[in-house]
């Protein structure tokens, strides 16, 4: 036997989590709302029954006043799954119940999971179960999905919705104007739509003027029931009559939405018991922490450079002994090339060009990665995103954007076309835009070796031990700032210009901290993220190491190809204080940022040889034979801050917004700035140099 | 009275919310009507947006938005 199962709920109430300890598919969760934008999917078995479980978004509610509602709302009400489990927080019940009601209303077979029992717990928070699911008429289940406890209640609940005598009385009850507005629709309602969807619930929908749901009728009915003459006319009259009531559009809406919001508080009561009055305690103190006028904005900045710091010392060693390993065996393959008779134009290209770039790419990347990406997890599992996002706001709201702008950047700290995606939680077309073409001001994991690299070789290089590592950690958030402080400029201009518009309204969810489960977080950022990261860099660099390794052998009339290409962008390159060969670097490095720094060296190597990449004082001589200066150091990290986003990234923004004009105007404007800031820099720096 | 004007620390009931049909939504989905108690837990660092207790969920608000949201006795807030 087979079961569909959507999982429905609020954000941030441990869907995710729960998804993922049902079908063991590693799907990523974050401690933010509305993380889960794309339908995740993943099947488990029981018994001889197979669950296919389909992850919804999160969201508030079924009135489709976001992207993300509307999809929760269609597949609930259009694609028929065998059964809805609502997942709530037990520790904020009341709130969630609303949704509960809303999916009650359009499907019968519901099942309530009361997630993070745990939580409730530790905060002496008591729910009594049976007595919601007496009130309800539904079965309820008790979770905490995070130890797996009571997955096997949730399963039984499920079945049980086969057998038992479900309640088919509504529980709702609008006020009498409105229900015997919907008394007239339904008949009418039920002729046209069978058994496809409660009728009851499409007359209500009619009768709010929901325009979105008439849509998706479209879409998936071929017509509106509205469309209907008999109904047309109906809806006319019952609005007449109900105007003359006084209930206008507007007044139907809000009394629609009012019954479900005391319907809630009804059903929770008595069912949901604080013994601890001070339950919340600790969030408060934590909020006071993160949040307050003395302390919000310096322990941002702490966190930050603590991140970094953490990345840079812990990455160093690891870095150098995977460099050396590399190195070790690229000797030995050679000398078994040689061994074995491989001709020299077969292992040339193989060993110096693809697997040297690859070797590269790794030890470059990987150790840093492998820490930054589960301290980032920490902190956002842990909750302290969105109090980022609650800090900054401000700002973003003198720019005319959203402040969940800022959970968008933190995103694209990881990837940037994650970042891109992200931006579905901004509810607003215009913001969400500006949040989409800024997101690359934000260096992604990609561009973070580049960035560091730079420093590391030509700017903090001198500074000793500790304070080397401090030092690094300190260029490198300010680099991070100088982008939060470009993306603040270039939303603002957007503002003014091509996405001319008002700052709109938002909430922002501040939800209650959690103890991130470290062990599981190292676990999954490890094979999820860092794995995944790691392979997409790696898939990019080997055809890159080749074709460079082709560019700097071919030779046409005494000049490699690579020359060509390095001097016809040089006298353009210079003006923005880098070279041709960086500038070709970027251009490769189009696929994946990760490769950028490992063509350069190669280009520059042609001849040459290089033990140890992640030997400072190496490459800092190397690249100095090739004429740089801090300016180029300086120059390279700016233009690697802002330059077009990688291809995944601008695929991604077609995407979202379905339009390949903006995600050239994507490209074009971080390029553009790019340009401008990395040539006055250049000018200015190269002019106070000349003066000394 | 708008929501605005109340003080972290100070709690109070919705009368009206006059915020436009969009955010109107999407405050009743968070459980906002009039008749709710709503509790300013605190300001973020440059003093907006601030931050709100509705139903036992934190959720923060712009002070524009606050501004449309009318109020009636103000108190200081006691957990109950």
């Amino acid at each position: 036997m087979e079961k569909v199962i959507a999982l429905a709920g609020n954000p941030n109430v441990g869907k995710s989590t729960l998804f993922n300890t049902l079908t063991g598919m590693n799907q990523h969760t974050g401690n933010w709302a509305g993380k889960t934008v794309e339908l995740a999917r993943g099947e488990s078995k029981r018994g001889d029954t197979t669950f296919y479980w389909v992850d919804l978004p999160g969201c508030y509610s079924l009135l489709a006043h976001s992207e993300e509602e509307e999809t929760a709302r269609d597949f609930i009400c259009f694609e028929h799954p065998d059964a809805v489990v609502v997942v709530c927080d037990a520790t904020c019940l009341e709130r969630n119940m609303n949704l509960v009601l809303q999916v009650l209303e359009t499907t019968h077979n519901v099942v309530l999971c009361v997630n993070l029992l745990d939580e409730a717990r530790k905060k002496k928070i008591k729910v009594d179960l049976l007595l919601l699911s007496k009130r309800l008429g539904i079965p309820v289940a008790g979770t905490a999905a995070r130890n797996g406890e009571g997955l096997e209640k949730l399963f039984e609940s499920i079945e049980t919705l086969d057998s038992e005598k479900l309640r088919k009385t509504e529980l709702l009850e609008y006020p009498k104007p409105l229900e015997e507005a919907i008394q007239k629709l339904e008949k009418m309602a039920e002729k046209e739509i069978g058994d496809k969807a409660k009728p009851r619930w499409v007359c209500v929908r009619l009768l709010e003027e929901n325009e979105s749901f008439a849509a998706s009728m479209k879409k998936y009915w071929g017509k509106s029931v509205s469309e209907t003459q008999e109904v047309k006319e109906t809806l006319k009259s019952v609005w007449k009559e109900l105007k003359e009531q006084g209930y206008e559009k507007e007044e139907i809406r809000d009394a629609i939405a009012e019954t479900f919001v005391k319907a809630s508080e009804k059903i929770c009561k008595d069912a949901v018991i604080y013994e601890d009055r001070q339950y919340d305690k600790k969030d408060r103190k934590l909020d006071w922490l993160f949040t307050s006028k003395k302390t919000g904005f310096p322990i941002m900045f702490f966190m930050l450079l603590l991140i970094f710091w953490i990345t840079i010392s812990g990455a160093n060693i690891p870095s150098s002994l995977l460099s050396e390993g590399f190195f070790w065996l690229e000797e030995r393959l050679v000398e078994l090339a040689v061994a074995v008779h491989i001709p020299k134009t077969i292992y040339d290209p193989v060993i110096f060009g693809i697997y040297r770039v690859l070797a590269w790419v790794i030890s470059v990347m990987l150790p840093p990665m492998a820490i930054f990406f589960p301290l980032f997890t920490i902190l956002e599992n842990f909750g302290y995103l969105p109090r980022v996002a609650f800090n900054l706001d401000r700002c973003f709201q003198r720019c005319c954007a959203c402040g969940k702008q800022a959970l968008t950047m933190c995103m694209g700290f990881g990837c940037n076309a994650v970042g891109v995606t992200g931006c579905r939680i901004i509810d607003s077309p215009r913001e969400r835009m500006i949040a989409i073409v800024t997101n690359s001001f934000v260096p992604c994991n990609g561009r973070f070796p580049t960035i560091l690299t730079m420093i590391t070789i030509f700017l903090a290089g001198n500074a000793a031990g500790m304070f080397s590592g401090f030092f690094s950690a300190f260029l490198l958030a300010s680099v991070i700032l100088f982008g939060v402080g470009m993306t603040l400029l270039v939303s603002k201009l957007l503002s003014k210009t091509i996405l001319k518009g008002m700052p709109s309204s938002f909430t922002l969810e501040l939800p209650p901290y959690r103890m991130p489960q470290i062990g599981k977080v190292i676990v999954r950022s490890i094979f999820d993220r860092t794995l995944f990261v790691l392979g997409r860099a790696v898939a990019v660099a080997a055809p890159a190491g080749l074709l460079i390794w082709f560019m700097a052998n071919i030779t046409v009339a005494d000049k490699t190809l690579l020359r060509y290409g390095a001097d016809f962008f040089d006298p353009f390159a210079r003006l923005l204080g880098l070279d041709g060969t960086i500038f070709i670097a970027f251009l490769l490095g189009m696929p994946a940022n990760e490769i950028v720094v490992p063509v350069m060296l190669m280009a520059y190597l042609a001849q040459g040889n290089l033990i140890n990449i992640t030997d400072a004082t190496v490459m800092r001589q190397l690249l100095t034979q090739q004429g740089w200066t801090w300016i180029t150091a300086v120059s390279t990290i700016l233009f690697s801050l802002m330059h077009w986003p990688c291809a995944t990234t601008c695929l991604t923004i077609k995407k979202e917004t379905k339009s390949l004009k903006w995600m050239i105007i994507s490209m074009a404007v971080p390029t553009v700035m790019g340009i401008i800031v990395c040539f006055l820099f250049a000018t200015t720096a190269r002019w106070i140099s000349g003066i000394f | 009275m708008s929501l605005a004007d109340i003080k972290p620390g100070e709690c109070a009931i919705v009368t009206n919310m006059k915020s436009e049909a969009q955010m109107r939504r999407r405050l009743q989905d968070l459980g906002l009507i009039s008749g709710t108690k709503i509790v300013c837990i605190g300001k973020s660092p440059l003093g907006d947006p601030a931050a709100y207790l509705i139903r036992r969920a934190v959720i923060a608000l712009r002070k524009k938005d606050a501004d449309q949201i009318e109020i009636t006795e103000v108190n200081q807030w006691r957990r109950s």
